[in-house]
């Protein structure tokens, strides 16, 4: 193992090298660039392809094509190229086809600001394209954790049969830190996929990649077997991270880029008197929701730090289901809040300022 | 001694077609799948069918098939391919598919040289979503949303596929055909056989157009129907080899 | 000498057979078969030359043509 500096954008494309991914389908978007110029080298060292489609409709389609052959495939892109992909990836969803998906988030709506955002919680997490579909939503929080959550990635979308997206920032994208690195490059074991469609090859029956059930009846079975996918991977793969919360008055959460923030608002906080612990969600889908049933029974308020003018504060309400008050603190359109700024809010809050 | 002069290609499975009486879809999947079955190439091909009428073309090809999503069967070829480049990769796509929705995919593929095979089949009218104006609709003619048929000044003129794609260097191979007359199948199945040879070599994207009816949208009979493309298509559409590599010559 | 067979059940009843047979030996049978189409039928068999130009134009793939050769 070696230590090496990094940067998040670079880590995701490494990571899925590491991962045993050797195809990649992309198309240029700002705050992601850093990821196609590190593949567009990497990948041919690799023996991998690098293909730059003519837009990012084209890209999750490739994806499409390449996950279906049984491949590891990766795309990646920012908020309003995932827009464009939406359909791609209800296809993906409908034909069970694993990959995964970068999102390095930025401001919206429409255009936007290129700088760093978290306001495609909704789209990543509640469906984003058409019908009825859920995608495994990996939310990282530093370079190491991109690393190894793109071998997770990659992983589960294989277990599941599941397009898997991994959701960033521009601030995570873009910022360097040190990860632990193997110093050879390895191919993992891939399990085999005796759905995939590359060609007969001697095999008798063909096999098909479709989302086509024309028969209601039959599109209704498709759904229950999804869901029941779904429940599965809700009962297996949750995961998250706690930080003082055993005795916590006040529970800041977050995910990613403001995880982080509000997870040093809680050191702040305890040195300032005030009982703060931190709840951060690494899977968004499936949302850790027990996690905050149970720190309901025993903290006061809740406080939800986003990069956007609240959308996981909905799941965090939802899981909290009444018992507890949930507080807001969020910029938005590329703004980041800053821990002062949510240290005051948390005094505002223990005071009682804010009822 | 019996010599069998037409039967089944092995390259069909035994689904029944699921198109309208007459329309020459049926023919052009026959076609490919007789030109697969000639080269031998069935267990290491694999076919990519659109939206619209042909959406279940993979019940059809006896042999390992993507369905994808509207006008984006080029780039899910182009996954396949880049994933797979010892196998032969068609796509079939209709013209609503290919030239309307999908151009953005076709043109690129094209561009990028993608060794895949695209059978384009142009009837001049949406199908499946019932009879509506589609990019090759041909000035004048009735469609349900060119009731007064295709005027210049709302729906604009027809994309001319075949020469608008031989334009470009990656193209290769590109040639218009038409099933109307046996004659002209014959010459249909030549261009397929050459657009997949030409994708075997190697050599780069390979398309053929097949001028193809529908009764049903056209509100012909079945054999009206092959008059009226000989009479307003083929002019519009002039057959013909459009580029040719030199090693397929 | 040659045997034109159709898969009566597949017909459609479409006439394209109808319109390139050189022999105009074609016709469509009077009774409906399962879907209520009229099936394609050759009528004078021995007239068939073989030239499967009808199976050639059949969108449904439903004709067979078998032709007996000559011994040398």
């Amino acid at each position: 193992m070696s230590k090496v500096l990094m940067k998040g954008n670079e880590a995701i494309g490494e990571g899925a090298i590491r991962a045993g991914c050797r195809h990649f389908f992309g198309y240029p978007i700002t705050p992601q660039s850093e990821l196609p110029h590190y593949l567009a080298k990497r990948m041919p060292e690799v023996g991998g392809v690098f293909l730059q489609a003519e837009s990012e409709t084209s890209s999750i389609n490739m994806v499409y094509g390449a996950a279906g052959t049984g491949f590891r495939v990766l795309t990646s892109s920012s908020s309003p190229g995932l827009s464009l992909m939406q359909e791609g990836i209800s296809y993906l969803a409908g034909a069970e086809l694993p990959c995964v998906i970068v999102n390095v988030m930025r401001g919206g709506p429409g255009l936007g600001s290129i700088a760093p955002a978290q306001s495609d919680y909704f789209q990543a997490v509640k469906g984003g394209g058409h019908g009825d579909y859920k995608l495994i939503v990996l939310a990282p929080a530093s370079v190491q954790e991109i690393i190894d959550l793109m071998q997770v990635a990659f992983d589960l979308g294989d277990k599941y049969r599941t397009p898997v997206m991994l959701v960033g920032d521009g601030i995570l994208g873009q910022m360097m830190e040190p990860v632990e690195l193997a110093d050879e490059v390895t191919l993992p074991e891939i399990t085999a996929k005796p759905w995939a469609a590359g060609g007969l090859k001697g095999r008798e029956t063909p096999n098909i990649i479709n989302s086509l059930y024309i028969v209601p009846e039959d599109c209704e079975k498709l759904n229950h077997r999804l869901f029941a996918k779904y429940e599965a991977i809700a009962t297996e793969e949750t995961r998250w991270e706690e930080y003082r919360l055993a005795d916590a008055e006040i529970v800041l959460t977050g995910f990613g880029t403001a995880a982080r923030i509000a997870k040093s608002v809680v050191d702040k906080a305890r040195a300032e008197g005030i009982k703060a612990g931190l709840i951060r969600p690494i899977t968004l889908w499936p949302f850790p929701s027990k996690v905050y049933a149970k720190a309901a029974e025993q903290a006061q308020r809740f406080l939800c730090v986003e990069m956007s003018m609240g959308q996981m504060i909905e799941d965090v309400k939802l899981a909290v289901n009444g018992k507890k008050p949930v507080h807001f603190y969020g910029r938005s359109g590329g703004m980041v809040p800053l821990a002062k700024d949510v240290l005051a809010e948390v005094k505002k809050i223990m005071a009682g300022g804010d009822e | 001694m019996a010599k069998v002069m037409f039967k089944r290609p092995a390259a069909l499975t035994d689904k029944q077609f699921h198109y309208c009486p007459g329309c020459t879809h049926g023919i052009i999947h026959r076609l490919v799948a007789e030109v697969i079955d000639e080269m031998g190439i069935r267990d290491h091909t694999v076919g990519v069918c659109p939206v619209g009428c042909s959406v279940f073309a993979y019940d059809y090809f006896n042999m390992d098939m993507f369905q994808a999503a509207h006008g984006r069967a080029p780039a899910v070829a182009t996954g396949i391919k880049r994933t797979l480049p010892d196998r032969m990769v068609f796509t079939y796509q209709g013209d609503g598919d290919l030239a309307s929705i999908g151009t953005a995919e076709i043109v690129h593929a094209a561009a990028r040289g993608e060794k895949i095979t695209t059978v384009f089949v142009n009837n001049a009218v949406y199908g499946m979503t019932g009879g509506q104006m589609a990019p090759t609709t041909l000035p004048g003619q009735k469609t349900t949303t060119t009731p007064k048929g295709r005027e210049k000044e709302a729906a604009g003129l027809p994309v001319k596929i075949s020469e608008m794609l031989s334009t470009l260097d990656g193209a290769v191979y590109v040639a218009r055909v038409s099933v109307h007359d046996p004659k002209h199948i014959t010459q249909a199945k030549k261009a397929i056989r050459k657009a997949f040879e030409v994708q075997q070599a190697g050599l780069g994207f390979s398309l053929v157009e097949v001028l193809s009816t529908c009764p049903t949208n056209w509100g012909l009979s079945p054999k009206e129907s092959l008059k009226w493309l000989a009479d307003n298509m083929l002019p519009y559409y002039p057959l013909g080899v459009y580029k040719e590599p030199a090693e397929v010559k | 000498m040659a045997t034109v067979s159709f898969r009566e059940d597949r017909c459609k009843g479409c006439e394209l057979c109808i319109t390139v047979c050189p022999e105009k030996i074609i016709v469509l049978a009077d009774h409906i078969n399962a879907m209520g189409f009229h099936p394609a039928a050759v009528v004078e068999m021995d007239k068939c030359k073989g030239c499967a130009m009808c199976a050639r134009m059949c969108p449904d793939v439903v004709i067979e043509v078998v032709k007996e050769e000559k011994q040398a």
